[in-house]
């Protein structure tokens, strides 16, 4: 693994997994309460630029839980 | 003061509730039923004289000293091994007892010599009490007959005198001052466990041998010192008496080593440590200890620790020694320059779990207040983080469920991905006395541990493939959910009914079934669905673990699986049962207790909460930032990015310990201030700009939290030689950064966090000085403490299932990389090695080796003792091989206790998904023979080398 954003992205997917056997309803606000709580604002601000890029490489459960969570 | 004398009751205590009352010379004593006379005369405060019966060990009943006389019944039984009734009447002294036991007396003084003022246990030696107590006067059978005392006897050499044995580095065997009362041999036995010790031939030929009589060091012992403590003569004793003679004055503490958080009397003369003895009122450890607590103390006065302070400018540079305002005037112009230029989010640091309640709690203080950001972490990132998440998720706190005590009362024990017998050698030894009254026990290790097979101990072992414990764990459920061995009553009471469905239906799923799963786990379905039944319906089922748990991508999945396991089958809130953390090092509960997270203030509540917030920022007088810091693993790649710039480290060395030693050897490079405050020069020094002197655990007052939320005072026995307490220099290095921190002892540390923690409302030392220990909760609602967690309902209300989904690590063998590398520890080294390694213990471990399995070995033309190539995506190291089929095919396992071998070179930069806590546990590897150190690790000894030259000191003018 390099450096970020490829980083955080893997971080994020890996978040991703662990909700996806809950199903989407659950996942998708599970995803964003985790990385609000866990990540520090330096990592959620590079997350938020990729995702401005058009988050390449983002599980859509993941995509969907970081724009709720850019937005809030 | 003065030394501490704890009372031998002669025969260990009896659990009855009934009670029986008896007479002992006249008077009416009380005891609960199973008691022995002998006992039970003690608690009335007569000594019933006594050689081969102490309380640590069952009565034996073989020194004859002990008789007594009881009305209505003929002859003089033993003391010992006669139980107290209703209505007896003991007398303690008559003629006949005077002179039976002056009998036995003089026939064991016959046989002992009469150096007594020159012995090491003159003062300490139960013999010499013994013969004063029975008025011994004389022997009549002199000292020329057959005997096992001199060398030489008539002038040609004693067949029946053996040497000394030196072998062991703590402690002496003289033989010649046995008197074969066995307590050595029991106390191996049922303190122990490991059955090291025998008594060799019959009669006068008896002999107290270690294994096949060879030597102490040759033997199995593992050197507990369980048998130097039950030596009632000088036969057994240790080195450090014999150099320094009998200690003066003790104070109990706590050892500063593993999580089991053993109490010790430190036994001193003046400000010099004679011995450390295990504490018998200690809740944790009972009186026992292990090698490390009980004699690898020696660390404290090494020559290689850093006693002043230095700084430099650059890496590159030699230390200079500076005076400690310099050092801290240095320091915090170095992280207020770098704070002004990268901005305040810069700068962070790690606490230390080897380090006091107190001192964690000051250094996160310091960072959050004084620093103004949140970037604090510990070690716990990289051991048990995934613990915290996954028990508050599911049962709402971050903690073990039980204490020590509650091994007694199971019936079932699951030891997963955790070595207890090398790790927490004392909870093992608990453990394992457990088992052999018929206690059973499954093991789910990808290694054939010590635990799996001992002494009259035979596990059921489940040999997992490294990275499928959330598969293995699942499969467990499965066969409970579809067997209907559900505690249906306990899950609809305690838990949350729907989410139960769910996760049941999930675990139900075919694909979940040990027989699906055995093509990814490696682990025989039969052997699985065996394991599944003995835990769900064996009676009180205890889950132990380890970091073969945590430190996995899945790590906090596994956690929350075991959690779910526990549930499902009732093993919750009552002794015998519970899931059980085995924490690594002495304080990384209280360190993660004391707010080390970067997310979360003390008592595991999370910064961006006003409510709590606020109440620190009143006591505090300080605004708080309301982020989320930066976990370890995020500091590093911070750092290599640019943007986190500084770091104070206490008491810990990432650079050894954490993975992947090319990213934090990158990291640390990048920094532009690191701060070491530590004991000794460690690897990560080798990257720092200042080092400040740290204290060990001899030289401070403080607490320290084990693995069962255990409060336990530290307390200082001698002036730290560096000058100051770790508290202190953190205080000290707040004042120059401007950030104030006004406390006379650690006693006012710890009413502040009493004050701002609910769990620690009812803590005060006062309140350790008076009950010894508490286990937090400690509060209004339990004003001394919390054995055991969540009786009649959980902490967050109802217990939570959580589907826990098997993810296979992405770190996978290949053609390249086919094997599976797992770490772990051995017994006489601690963690890193920084204090084992400078301690008699190397005599045990000298180096890393690398465990292989005979096929593996054979394949690649490895011998037993090759140095092998141990290479990984991440880097390669050379060590030399260990052939053993403890290891399954395909799986290689080292320790990482030595600098030279730096097995984190090859470990990589996958993490758990919830706590990024590293995969140390699974590696992909390839071995090949090899000549000699990897060309890494010639760069790095020279790099170290280099690092650490300490400029001369200027001459005075």
């Amino acid at each position: 693994m390099s450096s970020s954003p490829e980083k955080l992205v893997y971080m994020a997917n890996q978040i991703g997994k662990f909700f996806q056997s809950q199903g989407h309803d659950k996942a998708v606000p599970g995803i964003a309460e985790h990385i609000k709580k866990f990540w520090d604002p330096r990592m959620r601000k590079q997350i938020f630029a990729h995702l401005d890029t058009g988050g390449a490489g983002l599980d859509p459960n993941v995509l969907e839980a970081l724009t709720t969570l850019k937005k809030a | 003061m003065s030394l501490i004398q704890e009372i031998d009751f002669g025969t260990p205590r009896s659990k009855s509730e009934a009670m029986v009352t008896l007479t002992i010379d006249g008077q009416s004593v009380t005891v609960p039923e199973g008691t022995s006379i002998m006992r039970a005369a003690m608690k009335a405060g007569t000594q019933i004289p006594k050689l081969c019966a102490t309380d640590m060990v069952d009565a034996f009943g073989s020194c004859r000293l002990c008789l007594i006389e009881i009305e209505g019944r003929a002859g003089t039984p033993a003391s010992c091994t006669t139980p107290a009734m209703n209505g007896l009447v003991v007398h303690t002294q008559s003629e006949r007892l005077k002179k039976l036991r002056k009998g036995v007396m003089e026939l064991y003084i016959s046989d002992h010599p009469l150096d007594c003022l020159t012995c090491a246990a003159n003062g300490d030696c139960e013999l010499q009490d013994m013969a004063g107590a029975v008025g011994l006067r004389d022997v009549r059978y002199g000292y020329e007959g057959e005997n096992h005392v001199f060398a030489k006897s008539g002038g040609a050499p004693n067949a029946a005198w053996m040497p000394k044995d030196e072998s062991n580095p703590y402690f002496t065997y003289d033989p010649s001052k046995c008197i074969v009362c066995s307590r050595c041999v029991r106390a191996c036995e049922e303190v122990q466990g490991t059955f090291a010790l025998t008594i060799s031939g019959r009669g006068f030929d008896s002999r107290v041998s270690p294994g096949m009589s060879e030597s102490f060091l040759g033997s199995e012992c593992v050197s507990c010192g369980a048998c130097v403590q039950a030596c009632p003569t000088a036969t057994l004793t240790e080195k450090s008496v014999i150099e320094i003679g009998q200690p003066e004055h003790s104070v109990v503490t706590t050892c500063a080593y593993c999580g089991v958080g053993c109490a010790f009397k430190a036994e001193m003369r003046g400000e010099e440590v004679v011995r450390m003895v295990p504490y018998k009122d200690g809740k944790a450890n009972r009186g026992h200890s292990c090698v490390k607590g009980r004699f690898a103390w020696g660390y404290t006065t090494h020559k290689e620790r850093i006693l002043k302070p230095m700084i430099r400018e650059r890496i590159e540079d030699p230390w200079r020694e500076v005076s400690w305002d310099e050092a801290f005037n240095f320091a915090a112009a170095k992280f207020k320059g770098i704070q002004a230029k990268y901005g305040r989010d810069a700068v962070g640091g790690i606490t230390s779990s080897r380090c006091t309640n107190e001192e964690t709690y000051l250094v996160q203080k310091l960072i959050r207040g004084g620093f103004g950001n949140n970037n604090v972490d510990t070690c716990a990132r990289v051991c048990h983080s995934p613990t915290g998440y996954g028990l508050s998720q599911t049962f709402g706190t971050s903690a073990g469920t039980q204490d020590f005590d509650s091994v007694e009362d199971t019936d079932v024990v699951m030891v997963i991905g955790a070595n207890p017998a090398s790790a927490h050698p004392v909870f093992a030894s608990r453990l394992k006395k457990r088992l052999r009254q018929g206690a059973k026990l499954i093991v789910v290790d990808p290694r054939r541990t010590e635990m799996v097979e001992s002494p009259h101990v035979k596990a059921l072992h489940l040999p997992l493939m490294p990275g499928t414990n959330v598969a293995v764990l699942t499969a467990l459920a499965h066969v409970i959910v579809t067997e209907g061995l559900v505690d249906e009553a306990f899950v609809r009471e305690r838990c949350d009914w729907s989410e139960f469905e769910d996760w049941a239906a999930f675990a139900a799923l075919p694909q979940n079934s040990p027989e699906a799963t055995a093509i990814m786990t490696g682990v025989n379905p039969k052997d699985l669905r065996e394991a599944a039944r003995l835990f769900a319906i064996g009676g009180n089922g205890a889950i132990y673990y380890g970091l073969g748990v945590t430190e996995h991508s899945q790590g906090s999945t596994t956690v929350i699986a075991i959690a779910n396991l526990a549930m499902a089958t009732g093993n919750i809130g009552r002794p015998g049962v519970g899931v059980n953390p085995l924490r690594g090092q002495n304080n990384v509960q209280g360190s993660c207790d004391m707010g080390s997270f970067p997310h979360e203030l003390p008592g595991y509540r999370h910064i961006a909460g006003d409510t709590v917030r606020e109440q620190f920022e009143a006591m505090w007088n300080v605004k708080l930032n309301p982020e989320p810091g930066l976990r370890i693993p995020n500091m590093f790649d911070a750092a290599i990015e640019g943007t986190f710039m500084g770091l104070y480290v206490q008491g810990e060395d990432i650079l050894q310990s954490d993975p992947n030693t090319k990213h934090v050897v990158a990291a640390l490079s990048a920094m532009e201030c690191v701060i070491v405050h530590d004991l000794f020069l460690n690897e990560t020094a080798n990257y720092a700009h200042v080092f400040l002197p740290g204290s060990t655990f001899l030289e401070k007052d403080g607490t320290f939290t084990n693995a069962e939320r255990r409060i336990q005072r530290v307390r200082k026995v001698m002036t730290p030689l560096n000058g100051y307490a770790d508290w202190e220099v953190t205080i000290m290095l707040g004042k120059a950064l401007g950030f104030d921190m006004k406390y006379n002892h650690p006693s006012e540390i710890m009413d502040e966090i009493a004050a701002l923690t609910p769990t620690f409302a009812g803590v005060s030392y006062a309140k350790l000085d008076e009950l010894g220990s508490v286990q937090w909760p400690c509060n209004e609602k339990a004003p001394e403490g919390t054995p055991v967690m969540h009786i009649g309902g959980f902490v967050r209300g109802k217990g939570k299932f959580i589907i826990t989904e098997y993810v296979a690590t992405d770190e996978r063998t290949g053609p390249r990389y086919p094997l599976l590398l797992t770490t772990g520890r051995i017994l006489s080294q601690y963690n890193v090695g920084a204090q084992t390694r400078r301690t008699g213990n190397v005599v045990w471990h000298a180096e890393d080796r690398l465990e292989i399995h005979p096929h593996d070995a054979e394949q690649r033309g490895v011998r037993d003792g090759d140095w092998v190539r141990l290479a990984s995506r991440a880097g390669e190291t050379t060590l030399r091989a260990l052939i053993t089929d403890r290891v399954a095919p395909g799986v290689v396992y080292t320790t990482f206790h030595h600098p030279d071998t730096q097995a984190n070179v090859i470990t990589t930069d996958f993490s758990d998904w919830a706590t990024n806590c590293p995969e140390y546990k699974v590696t992909a590897v390839q071995i090949s023979p090899s000549n000699g150190p990897s060309e890494w690790q010639k760069s790095y000894e020279e790099q170290a080398r280099h690092s650490r030259r300490i400029a001369p000191a200027e001459a005075a003018e």
